[in-house]
């Protein structure tokens, strides 16, 4: 079985769709944010020392940590 | 009569909120603290119409009644306190209309909680650039909730928006969310008990227990009993929430936004990121914004801080003429006088940093430098977002802790709180420029670099590397209360309003003056008391005692410092002093300075008027006289200068790192709630200043 991909695995100019949360904590704020499962998240750029990302979703840009962002279980 | 209602403002950070708090209100505004809580409280008013007067409150910016950050949690207690002083007649949701989508979560949460709201829609012109349109006819009858279109930045609309909220507003009848069942008997209890109007606020009651303020310790008690008992967890209904919501809103914005899909607009706000965060350019130019922020700190500060520091010696000068003799006359020459001039010095250089922070904060830039540095300040403990508040520490330490609250965590915002006061402040630089001056010869290094300005630098330099290894040592002691996070909106890049650079500044200047002020001003009047009042018998005798010791010829004006340097050496602060001496003997300072350090205590720039009159020079505070003075003394026992490097040194390390500032105290008191830290904090870093002292001055003499 292929491993669980998360926006930390993505590379910049990557798209991909929402599937779910791996952590509860951090998961409502996420939410509140716009990162809301089947929705579509767009892989800006990162940092120059490749943490945090720059990531677009729900029409906006948002910087999160790659720590935050291996919580976010994609589709691709 | 005029009726008078209290409209509240609400909405997401940058959707333009504070433009439109300051197009209605203008200069009528003020800022308080919220009543038990420290959260700055901007409220002013604004005439509707004729008939209707409104108290406009500004809201923290917030994407749902979730807080996030302390100064969050203010907006769910003002939205669910029916009873509270500021519980609104009406909401001004502003909305970011370029992206409505995350605009839209506290707007359903207001609807459900019954609040008369409107919805105003900023920035539709960049709406319009991206292509993308609206339907607001549609928006409006979906939500039953009046949408009025306005430019923030321009004050269109704004018109518009007062003729609404003079007339009747009624809450919108659309719920947006459900109760699940499975808690409808625990929103019930909650419910009957308070007394309250609809289900949502009961489901807040029971969300935010903690959070709501205006709950009492029985009220809050009954809560959480029927939380447990009810099964009701309020992580698990808050994600299923946020999701309903914006199952909700994707419908809505279906329905009434016809756009391209082509962000072209972003394009040039992509295109200055790839220069402002790219890997070289992106730490030199924020290096260089940097550098310009201390030179007009520093350099362009000093033409009003000269002229501020002459006038109040002049004001001082004049009043001490005109009044009669009298201790409580002198009080105010002597001690409330300079003190308020104390506060008022730094007046010119916290503007200027206010306005420089406030314009990066405007464009959009300040996401940037958040972004940039993170990584590297989480390796000592820290977030991106405490890099703002260590910038602002090289001014003053007391806005600079005021800005940690942006800080989520509470770990992270702890540690920067701790360790922002090693950041050298402006009230060191006199004290550094001093004794720099003193000690280190002006030669020029490879014929190029002056030695004084290295040193000066190397300090600057010791007291950001002191923070730096102090927040690494807190982050391994410090236990964290819930997982670090950073997810931040990154807006995109505009250019920054004028009016709200200034207002900000203003605000934010007289926010300073009146925190800081009152404790700086009531500690030079303590100290004016302890180093004038000594005990009764000797300073009765001062003058005939100085008269009789001193040799014959010696001019008047001589022989009145050298009485005010008498009472000073037997005031109450210099029994003190003396008091100190075996103390701080190993680090090389005698009695004298024990008293510049009592003073400098309340307030480390008070240092160099200390040093004035104990070296008896009256009033001046001229640079060279001081100087010659200094390096006039004498030590007594071994009879060669009192200033020698390595005394010079092992003071100008003390500086750097003691914490000598009363007001700082007082503002980490107030943010973290009690007086645990500010005390560890203090006892920290006076170690850290006697340890380094100490050790300079044992290795140097």
């Amino acid at each position: 079985m292929e491993a669980q991909r998360s926006v930390a695995d993505m590379k910049p100019g990557d798209s991909a769709i929402i599937s779910g949360f791996l952590d509860e904590n951090i998961s409502v704020k996420l939410l509140e944010m716009g990162f809301l499962p089947g929705t579509a998240v767009r892989f800006n750029f990162t940092a120059p020392l490749g943490d945090p990302v720059c990531v677009s979703v729900s029409g906006y840009d948002l910087s999160l940590r790659l720590q935050e962002a291996s919580t976010i279980s994609i589709l691709s | 009569m005029a009726k008078k209602i209290k409209v509240a403002l609400a909405g997401k950070p940058n959707s333009g909120k504070s433009s439109l708090f300051n197009q209605l209100t203008g200069l009528n505004q003020k800022i308080g603290n919220f009543p038990g809580i420290t959260v700055d409280k901007r409220t002013g008013t604004c005439s509707l119409s004729d008939q209707t007067l409104a108290e406009i409150i500004d809201l923290p910016g917030t994407y749902s009644l979730y807080p996030r950050t302390l100064d969050e949690k203010i907006v769910a207690e003002v939205f669910a306190d029916q009873k509270g002083t500021y519980y609104p007649d009406a909401v001004v949701l502003v909305a970011d209309a370029t992206n409505l989508k995350n605009c839209m979560l506290l707007l359903t949460q207001l609807m459900d909680l019954r609040l008369p709201t409107v919805l105003a829609l900023n920035m539709m012109d960049l709406a319009a650039q991206s292509g993308q349109s609206i339907d607001i006819q549609e928006l409006s009858v979906t939500l039953d909730v009046p949408v009025v279109m306005i430019n923030a930045r321009t004050g269109q609309g704004i018109q518009d928006l007062k003729k609404v909220l003079a007339g009747t507003l009624t809450p919108s009848s659309k719920p947006i969310f459900q109760i699940e069942p499975e808690i409808q008997s625990a929103v019930s209890k909650v419910k009957s008990r308070f007394i309250l109007k609809t289900d949502y606020e009961a489901y807040q009651y029971l969300q935010q227990t903690d959070n709501l303020h205006f709950l009492t310790a029985t009220d809050r008690e009954f809560i959480k009993q029927v939380a447990q008992s009810e099964k009701f967890f309020p992580h698990k209904y808050q994600g299923a929430e946020t999701v309903t919501r914006y199952g909700f809103i994707q419908d809505l914005l279906n329905k009434v936004t016809l756009k391209t899909l082509d962000p072209g607009w972003k394009k040039r706000s992509y295109r200055i990121d790839k220069v402002l965060t790219h890997k070289i350019w992106g730490y030199l130019i924020f290096l260089a914004i940097l550098f310009l922020i201390f030179q007009s700190i520093f350099a362009w500060a000093q033409i009003p801080m000269d002229f501020i520091d002459s006038s109040f010696a002049a004001l001082s000068n004049y009043l001490d003429a005109v009044f009669p003799e009298g201790p409580f006359f002198d009080l105010i020459t002597q001690g409330i006088i300079p003190g308020i001039g104390g506060i008022v010095i730094f007046i010119p250089q916290i503007a200027i940093l206010f306005a420089c922070i406030s314009i990066l904060e405007e464009s959009g830039y300040m996401a940037r430098v958040v972004f940039l540095m993170d990584k590297i300040m989480r390796k000592f403990g820290l977030s991106g977002k405490s890099v703002v508040p260590l910038i602002s520490g090289m001014a003053c330490a007391i806005p600079a802790i005021m800005a940690t609250r942006t800080i989520e965590n509470w770990k992270d915002r702890l540690i920067t709180i701790f360790v922002t006061p090693l950041m050298s402040c402006s009230a060191r630089l006199p004290v550094f420029t001093i004794l720099v001056a003193l000690i280190i010869p002006e030669n020029k290094l490879f014929g190029f670099f002056n030695y004084q300005g290295l040193v000066l630098m190397a300090l600057y330099l010791l007291g950001f590397i002191a923070a730096l290894l102090s927040a690494w040592v807190l982050q391994a002691i410090v236990k964290a209360k819930e997982p670090s996070y950073l997810i931040m909106e990154m807006p995109t890049y505009r250019r920054p309003r004028w009016a709200n650079v200034g207002l900000t500044l203003v605000e934010k200047t007289k926010s300073f003056v009146f925190e800081a002020g009152k404790v700086i001003l009531a500690i030079s009047v303590i100290l004016w008391v302890l180093a004038s009042y000594g005990p009764p018998e000797t300073m009765r005798n001062a003058e005939a005692v100085v008269r009789q010791l001193a040799p014959a010829g010696t001019s008047e004006s001589e022989l009145e410092d050298r009485i005010a340097a008498y009472k000073l050496e037997h005031s109450y602060a210099g029994i003190i002093g003396k008091g100190m001496e075996p103390v701080i003997a190993p680090l090389g300072y005698d009695w004298k300075i024990g008293i510049a350090l009592v003073t400098s205590f309340a307030a480390r720039e008070v240092f160099v008027s200390t040093i004035a009159t104990i070296y008896s020079l009256g009033s001046t505070e001229d640079q060279t006289t001081i100087k010659a003075k200094l390096e006039s003394e004498v030590n007594p026992e071994t009879g060669t200068p009192r200033y020698t490097t390595a005394v010079g040194l092992s003071l100008l390390v003390f500086y750097t790192f003691a914490m000598q500032c009363m007001s700082t105290l007082a503002v980490v008191k107030r943010e973290t709630k009690g007086w645990k830290w500010p005390m560890i904090q203090l006892i920290y870093m006076t170690v850290l200043a006697y340890v380094s002292a100490f050790i300079i001055y044992q290795s140097l003499s």
